[in-house]
């Protein structure tokens, strides 16, 4: 060990990825290999010797979060399964990347939960639907299918029910398209495929067992464990269908009387692969997809992957970044949107906590003024699909203004900037102080909140929890101070954080960062008189690039949390159409990681109000 | 901080403080609540106070200009005096290129006579209920020919048998068009260069250009005569275009020329 004492030194946290990347292959030879595919970044870890790897990583450089850990199949191009990890340092700085590559037949990766809890639900993940086992991490089941669903499902020879060709445009549309309807050819029903010693009559019961025995008992859970009714050890299922779970999600937990021993959140029940769907989809096509992630905040949503395909593109020779307007339009949308997400997710977190829609109806009123712009902006209030690659859909419009069509249309006709401006300077500032007055010191919402579902700051880290619920625990975590994108450097703003870690110092948060993104919005209005004019898209708008080889990951701070797009060019040598990889890194399922170990020792009221202060979006959770 | 609950009551005169403003437009406007726009536009504006529900289907928002819902074909006016209810679609295919969901189905038209392609959709069907309403058919269509509607009440008792729509569903006229988005129409007209389809106003050009150019021949010609003076430069931009025709009639033949070898080749490797 002494010449690793030589290379590895205290400073050793303060290199850069580059020469962290040097120190790791000069302390493990022939273990760790830089990946020089063209485009690729990174090293390549072998997979025997990765959890003594990525020990060092965190230990010994510094790279203690770990933001992403996500899995390609390259079938027909190496023939190997790869799990690709991205670990930052919560001091800032960009990802060392680091892979493991596994043979598709019995594919076999070392679980990282040991060194990162926060890997937990992605190798669930992994597992689930590309079928790579983690030895070693202690709960590895299905997370978005079902327990005995046929297949892997993002694995590349597998297909979908309603499978039509590898990838869009399909040619049955054109020149030719005489259309049907999928259901006709492949009635419902019939859809499905089960394995061969699948046993459809028996399904609830299998399925349920392997839960109910993950969380140490049998199906019958009825068994007392002490003398009398006073101990009763209880199963009970909050959800799926459940007010207080926005959305079809559910928790399964052990109860002691009124207090919770354990709780696993159990989801899925919308998943859709949406990252199957994306690989069939051309590059320009996944961008409404995004949309339907989180649809609170398509409008950040569709940033994070514009920057993760501009990424790729800027490999290629002919490549244009956005123009000026566009970044500031660009981030005028995205705060706007960051006002919005948080307006609903206090409103929610109180009417879980008793104050039934009062808090959210006024918070509601001051989000659909901020919708009318993205309406009149982007077509739509909730699925924006306004950023392009290398811009943004259309300018800003003269007037927001409405056009009578339907019988009963009511005409509204505002100057676009002075509605804005109007929205800024005075009604959201005067909105939050009203807001705070009316929350902030009442005594209820201190005594449901304060010292409830706290979540310590090293624990924050190891889950890699993102966004407000990190920075709520004390980490000045944000990704545009971290690693910066767009025009965030030369904006004056601060990150707020909490001390405590509970519900109470998440809510705080959140009120300072809808402050925090009017302080921003206001640095950007004068920007946007300045740049007004000048065009909103860098070259002409193209439906179909040709993407250059390589990977990406592109990741923006999102109001939910960290949310990153791994996006993968492989195939084509000439540039593909069409995402090899396309997967998304969904702040709303990595931070339900922690969600058990907050919820340990609280009681059952408590759990809705951590759940809502975690702020989650279905969408987004199960894709 | 002094007693205990003193946020509570704090927090209850705020509510009662919007339970008052949203009826003080009421008082203010006293009598003129449903006529006209005037109310309903400070109501439901920047500056409103309290909480205002729009009394829906009695009364609507009136949707922007670009609002999308599910798109509609574009056809000349049916009292245009040259091509009545003429499609502008060319059935390029764009529009089912980079349609996401892939919901737009389209059969070239084609010459019955000769098989060969024409610039008209035999038949467009878009399934509604697959559309995402992403506007990214209107968005790319290079002809203008389809746009996203502002009709969103498209509810009905069926789905099977009501939800794809043909070409005849889907036609809407041009004066339409203008009369929902009427600066984006204008906008659009201005980057063809006229009201007209794309292609008319090409054909138009065209022929202005030959009758203008038979003009300056003629000029040219009479200069010639009167002056007995070589090449009037009036005709230098004609043999130019010619020369630029010939050049590309050549490349052309090399490229096929190329075709015919390649596959010759390819011909050979198979057999």
């Amino acid at each position: 060990m002494n010449d690793v004492m030589d290379i590895i030194t205290p400073d050793a946290v303060e290199l850069d990825v580059a020469a962290a990347a040097a120190a790791l292959e000069a302390r493990f030879p022939r273990i760790v290999r830089p990946d020089t595919r063209p485009g690729y970044t990174g090293i390549i870890v072998d997979r025997n010797h990765l959890v003594e790897v990525a020990r060092a990583i965190r230990d010994d450089l510094g790279f203690d979060y770990l933001s992403s850990a996500t899995a390609v199949d390259y079938l027909g191009i190496s023939d190997e399964m790869e799990m690709v990890y991205h670990a930052y340092r919560t001091s800032g700085g960009p990802a060392l990347v680091f892979k493991a590559q596994t043979p598709r037949d019995d594919a076999e990766i070392p679980s990282l939960v040991s060194v990162w809890p926060g890997a937990d639900f992605q190798e669930r993940e992994a597992w689930d639907l590309y079928g790579i086992r983690f030895p070693g991490h202690p709960n590895l089941k299905r997370i978005l299918m079902w327990e005995g669903f046929a297949g892997h499902p993002m694995r590349k020879d597998w297909y979908e029910a309603y499978y039509e060709q590898e990838h869009k445009p399909f040619d049955s549309r054109w020149p030719s398209g005489h259309v049907y309807r999928a259901e006709e050819r492949n009635p419902y029903g019939k859809n499905v495929r089960y394995p061969a010693d699948f046993d459809l009559s028996r399904l609830t019961d299998r399925s349920e067992e392997a839960l109910y025995s993950g969380l140490g008992l049998g199906v019958d859970v009825q068994e007392l464990s002490g003398e009398g009714i006073a101990t009763d050890r209880l199963v009970v299922n909050l959800g799926p269908h459940h007010p207080s779970t926005h959305g079809v999600f559910r928790m399964v937990v052990t109860l002691n009387g009124e207090t919770i021993e354990s709780l696993e959140p159990v989801m899925g029940y919308l998943h859709r692969n949406h990252e199957k769907i994306g690989e069939r989809n051309t590059y320009l096509h996944n961008m409404p997809f995004t949309d339907r992630l989180d649809y609170i905040c398509s409008m950040s949503n569709n940033l994070g992957y514009a920057l993760a395909v501009e990424h790729l593109l800027s490999l290629g020779a002919r490549y244009q970044p956005p123009t000026y307007r566009a970044e500031v339009i660009r981030v005028l949308m995205v705060e706007l949107t960051r006002i919005v997400n948080h307006l609903w997710s206090i409103g929610f977190l109180l009417n879980d906590l008793g104050a039934f829609f009062t808090p959210m109806l006024y918070a509601n009123n001051e989000r659909e003024k901020i919708l009318d712009i993205f309406e009149a902006t982007a077509g739509s209030r909730l699925m924006c699909n306004y950023m392009r690659f290398g811009g943004v859909f259309k300018d800003l419009p003269e007037r927001i203004r409405g056009v009578a069509n339907l019988v009963n249309d009511k005409v509204r006709d505002y100057n676009t900037l002075d509605y804005i401006t109007e929205i800024v300077n005075e009604r959201l500032p005067r909105f939050l102080d009203e807001y705070e007055a009316l929350l902030t010191h009442n005594e209820i919402l201190k005594e449901r909140s304060i010292g409830v579902g706290v979540l310590p700051r090293d624990k924050a880290i190891a889950y890699s929890a993102s966004g407000p619920l990190l920075r709520g625990s004390g980490v000045a975590y944000d990704v545009r101070r971290a690693e910066p994108y767009s025009i965030y450097p030369e904006l004056d703003f601060d990150i707020p954080v909490g001390t405590n870690g509970d519900i109470y110092d998440r809510y705080l948060v959140r009120m300072q960062e809808m402050r925090e993104s009017i302080r921003i919005l206001k640095q950007i209005l004068p920007r946007l008189e300045r740049t007004k004019g000048e065009p909103i898209m860098a070259g002409k708008p193209v439906h179909t690039p040709r993407v250059p080889l390589g990977e990406a990951y592109g990741r923006v701070e999102n109001p939910k949390g960290e949310l990153g797009f791994y996006v993968v060019s492989a195939g084509d040598e000439k540039g593909t159409q069409n995402p090899w990889r396309y997967h998304v890194r969904a702040p709303s399922f990595i931070n339900l990681t922690p969600l058990g170990l907050m919820c340990r020792g609280q009681k059952v009221a408590d759990v809705v109000a951590i759940l809502g202060s975690i702020d989650i979006v279905l969408g987004e959770t199960d894709r | 901080m002094t007693g205990y609950g003193q946020g509570i009551v704090r927090g209850l005169l705020i509510t009662l403080k919007h339970l008052v403003n949203t009826y003080i437009d009421d008082i203010r406007y006293a009598g003129r609540k449903y006529i006209g726009d005037e109310i309903f536009q400070i109501r439901q504006g920047p500056k409103s106070q309290g909480a205002y529900t729009v009394q829906y289907p009695d009364e609507k928002i009136a949707v922007p200009e670009r609002f999308r819902f599910v798109p509609f074909l574009v056809v000349e006016d049916y009292d245009h005096p040259e091509r009545p209810g003429h499609d502008w679609c060319t059935s390029c295919g764009i529009c089912a290129k980079v349609c996401p969901p892939q919901c737009i189905w389209i059969v070239r038209g084609e010459d019955p006579n000769t098989g060969r392609p024409i610039p008209e959709p035999q038949a467009f069907y878009i399934d509604i209920d697959i559309c995402m309403n992403c506007g990214y058919c209107a968005e790319f269509c290079p002809f203008d020919a389809i746009k996203m509607d502002h009709d969103y009440e498209l509810a009905s008792y069926d789905r099977t048998t009501h939800h794809i729509y043909d070409k005849k569903k889907l036609s809407k006229e041009l004066r339409y068009w203008k009369s929902i988005a009427p600066t984006t129409a204008l906008e659009e007209m201005q980057a063809r260069g006229g009201w007209e389809h794309s292609d008319v106003l090409k054909e138009r050009k065209k022929a202005e250009r030959a009758v203008s150019s038979a003009k300056t021949d003629a000029q040219g010609a009479a200069v010639m005569t009167a002056e007995a003076a070589p090449a009037a430069p009036a005709s230098q931009p004609e043999t130019d275009a010619e020369a630029e025709k010939a050049a590309r009639l050549a490349k052309r033949e090399a490229a096929l020329a190329r075709k015919r070898e390649r596959q010759a080749h390819e011909g050979e490797a198979q057999s």
